[in-house]
């Protein structure tokens, strides 16, 4: 049966990351103009709180799946502050890759650590069949070089999955992941990036100078080069197929916050919102407002739909494509147009709406554009391949 | 629980009406459109597959399944899939039928359900709208003046579906205890009658314009008699059931354009293959989805007995907004084409045109 409706179990959850978050974001300002302190994994004021795994209960059938609930939670996490998202985060996207495309040592060995993902270059990023850096075997170890930037919790991570190529000459086929510990030699993480937003988060830069990891480092193992194929590359891109509603997800509870200061802000002025009385029964603020909702829930279900989909193992390649594309567009089109209702409040640094407006810019650009998003859309409307739309 | 997943009911209903939508909607739309006219052979054809009746109880002549707006969004996307203008005309019975359903006292369900449980198709509707620039479906000038026992009404309505012959008509008035609906026969003293109306879309729609000069009724002729109807609900109702059919119009268009873009040529290569038209397309994709999503949403509330105010006005206007943007960009796809009634894209730009500002012209 067709239901929107989340169990009283997941409501209880969700409660309690939100109470966390409004914790957390009376620190939201601190971190966002000292930008590079990393704050602490628990706030004093928040140390009552229980981390949400040990919230998830006795779960039944009518609650909803893990894939669903992460988008959930990263919602309601981001409503506070960005920053809860990545104290509370054991892993990053590197972990993801691990999870993907890992054999099961692998994953028995670095399962446990905070895992940062590096495919971004100077020269290349939204198309990582072109990395620069190379991967070359030399016995029993690979010798990385190269640069990458704007690794999410590149400095916080305890190692790192890089994206690099053993054979340029093949193209996708040649690039594999490799992961690299902290601490290896010829490995440096040369400076943290400074942003519009999201500045608590520690995005890093590194450089692989003549860096040896022992040849058992390369993800899956497989150092083959297929002719004409995608090898690895394929199985490393369906990462995203998880982590894009996240993202989407993480976009929409900034965005949800900007719509409930922004709710408040008007009632506060005597302008209340009302539902349904049509073009003519009511004032062009609350027009635009309920406008900017509407965006918000169409964003939101389409992030459930992605989600539901993954916790009923059917293909969601297309749907993580549809809500990080829509989300991606909707937090902008909402944080942008809060500011213009709100006017001079909107912009003063007295108020966390201008830091919202920044922070939530990035998610229509990190896992995938949402040009590429369209990109990957268009193609499976079209049925067509790379080649034939580029 | 969150779940996407329709019953096993619902996959056959919305199943069948795709179907039928295909071989039997979508064929004769363009004539129907050309002729401003629906043909009865098609409405007799559409009322086997029991719309109205299906969801009336037993105890009043019908199919007695459960009521479900959610079943009727499916089905509605389904049909309007084919062609809306008829899907609304194959509809507009419900209109009627499923407000005295939802709304009416035990009396008006004895009374009028039965019509819509015979074999012929039986033609009632909704006057809700007024051809005012300022209409505010929550304020209709139309007034119920008190006047003894009964009610007078004054006012003009609009855009009645199927108006031209229908049996009863439900008239959206202010009565001084508010936004009241009551039920006025054809034949009423006061009541005229002014039918076809000439419409930029949906032509082959017949719909009429009533004139109220002091049509006498009955207490008990007003909908759900002493308690009262709960119009907002049947408003949020017709806003559901317009987001569904809006939706399946637009899914029409994407679906027309998505073969023509591969076969149609520019320097040298398919249209599809630029991303000007290629992301034009995923954007008219996503918002097909995220409008469904909506509309199932605000179904789902209404079927649990929610108060689906918010969610179907997001519903309606969503879908409102997307399908106008999505009909206008598949005649933008089509190029001169789309300009050309040889192809369907400039019949579903008029229609969208036409659904968007429409409020309680369809019922869930």
């Amino acid at each position: 049966m067709i239901d929107f409706q989340l169990t009283a179990n997941d409501k209880k959850l969700l409660d309690a990351i939100r109470a966390e978050g409004l914790v957390a974001r009376k620190y939201a300002r601190y971190y966002d103009e000292n930008e590079h302190e990393f704050p602490p994994e628990k706030l004093e004021e928040a140390k009552e709180f229980p981390h949400f795994m040990n919230l998830l209960g006795d779960r039944t059938d009518e609650d909803c799946g893990m894939a669903v609930l992460t988008t959930l939670i990263a919602q309601e996490q981001t409503w506070g502050d960005y920053s809860v998202r990545m104290r509370r985060q054991k892993g990053g996207l590197g972990n993801s890759a691990l999870q993907a495309a890992g054999t099961d040592e692998q994953k028995a060995k670095w399962g446990h650590l905070t895992l940062a993902m590096a495919i971004t270059e100077p020269g290349c990023g939204s198309d990582p069949s072109k990395v620069q850096t190379t991967a070359v075997r030399d016995g029993d170890q690979w010798v990385l070089n190269g640069e990458k930037i704007f690794v999410t919790t590149g400095c916080r991570a305890e190692g790192v999955v890089v994206w690099a190529t053993i054979d340029k000459s093949a193209g996708r086929a040649g690039i594999k992941s490799f992961l690299v510990e902290k601490g290896t030699p010829g490995f440096v993480v040369t400076h943290k990036e400074k942003k519009l937003g999201i500045r608590a988060d520690d995005t890093a830069a590194y450089v692989f100078e003549d860096c040896r990891i022992p040849r058992e480092n390369l993800l899956g193992g497989d150092e083959s080069v297929p002719k004409g194929g995608s090898g690895g590359f394929r199985g490393v891109m369906k990462t995203f197929n998880m982590t894009r509603p996240n993202v989407a997800a993480l976009g929409l509870g900034i965005a949800e916050a900007a719509l409930d200061f922004t709710r408040d802000a008007l009632r506060e002025a005597g302008i209340e919102v009302e539902y349904g009385p049509g073009l003519h029964g009511q004032s062009a603020v609350s027009e635009r407002f309920q406008r900017l909702e509407a965006l918000w829930e169409a964003a939101h279900l389409a992030v459930l739909r992605a989600g539901w989909l993954a916790d009923n193992r059917q293909p969601n390649n297309v749907e993580a494509s549809v809500c990080k594309a829509k989300a991606g567009a909707v937090v902008r089109e909402i944080t942008q147009g809060c500011i213009e209702i709100l006017g001079p409040m909107g912009v003063s640094r007295d108020h966390l709406l201008e830091k919202w407006f920044r922070d939530c810019r990035i998610t229509d650009i990190y896992e995938g554009t949402g040009e590429i998003q369209r990109l990957i859309i268009a193609r499976t409307l079209l049925d067509y391949g790379r080649g034939e739309l580029k | 629980m969150i779940s996407f997943a329709p019953t096993e009911e619902q996959e056959v209903a919305r199943d069948t009406m795709r179907n039928f939508a295909a071989q039997v909607l979508r064929p004769m739309a363009r004539e129907c459109d050309e002729a401003s006219a629906v043909a009865d052979s098609f409405l007799a054809q559409a009322w086997e597959l029991g719309l109205t009746a299906t969801q009336i109880p037993e105890s009043y002549g019908g199919f007695g399944a459960a009521r479900s707006p959610m079943t009727n969004a499916l089905v509605l996307e389904e049909l309007a899939h084919g062609d809306a203008t008829l899907a609304m005309a194959a509809m507009a019975p419900s209109l009627f039928a499923h407000a005295v359903l939802d709304q009416g006292s035990e009396e008006q369900k004895q009374q009028y359900l039965p019509l819509f449980c015979g074999e012929r198709y039986h033609a009632a509707s909704m006057a809700w709208a007024e051809p005012t620039p300022d209409f505010n479906a929550l304020q209709p000038r139309t007034k119920a003046a008190r006047k003894g026992k009964g009610f007078l009404l004054s006012g003009t309505k609009c855009f009645v579906p199927m108006g031209d012959r229908a049996s009863h008509f439900l008239i959206a008035a202010h009565s001084d205890d508010g936004l009241d609906a009551f039920i006025v026969p054809r034949d009423a003293s006061g009541l005229s009658v002014t039918a076809p109306e000439k419409n930029l879309g949906l032509r082959a729609l017949p719909t009429a314009r009533l004139q109220l000069d002091g049509v006498a009724v009955a207490d008990s002729d007003r909908l759900g008699g002493a308690v009262r109807a709960d119009l907002r609900r049947l408003l949020n109702h017709g806003r559901v059931a317009l987001g569904a059919i809006m939706n399946g119009l637009s899914r029409a268009v994407l679906e027309y354009c998505v073969p023509y873009a591969k076969e149609r040529v520019a320097f040298d290569e398919a249209i599809a293959r630029k991303q000007s038209i290629a992301f034009r397309l995923a954007d008219m994709h996503i918002e097909i989805e995220c409008t469904r999503w909506l509309v199932w949403k605000a179904a789902g509330q209404l079927e649990r007995g929610l108060d689906a105010t918010k969610s179907a006005h997001f519903a309606r206007s969503y879908a409102a907004e997307k399908s106008m943007w999505i009909a206008d960009n598949g005649v933008q796809v089509l190029g001169g084409h789309g300009f050309i009634r040889e192809h369907p894209v400039e019949m579903w730009y008029r229609n969208a045109r036409t659904l968007s500002v429409l409020e309680a012209a369809a019922s869930v």
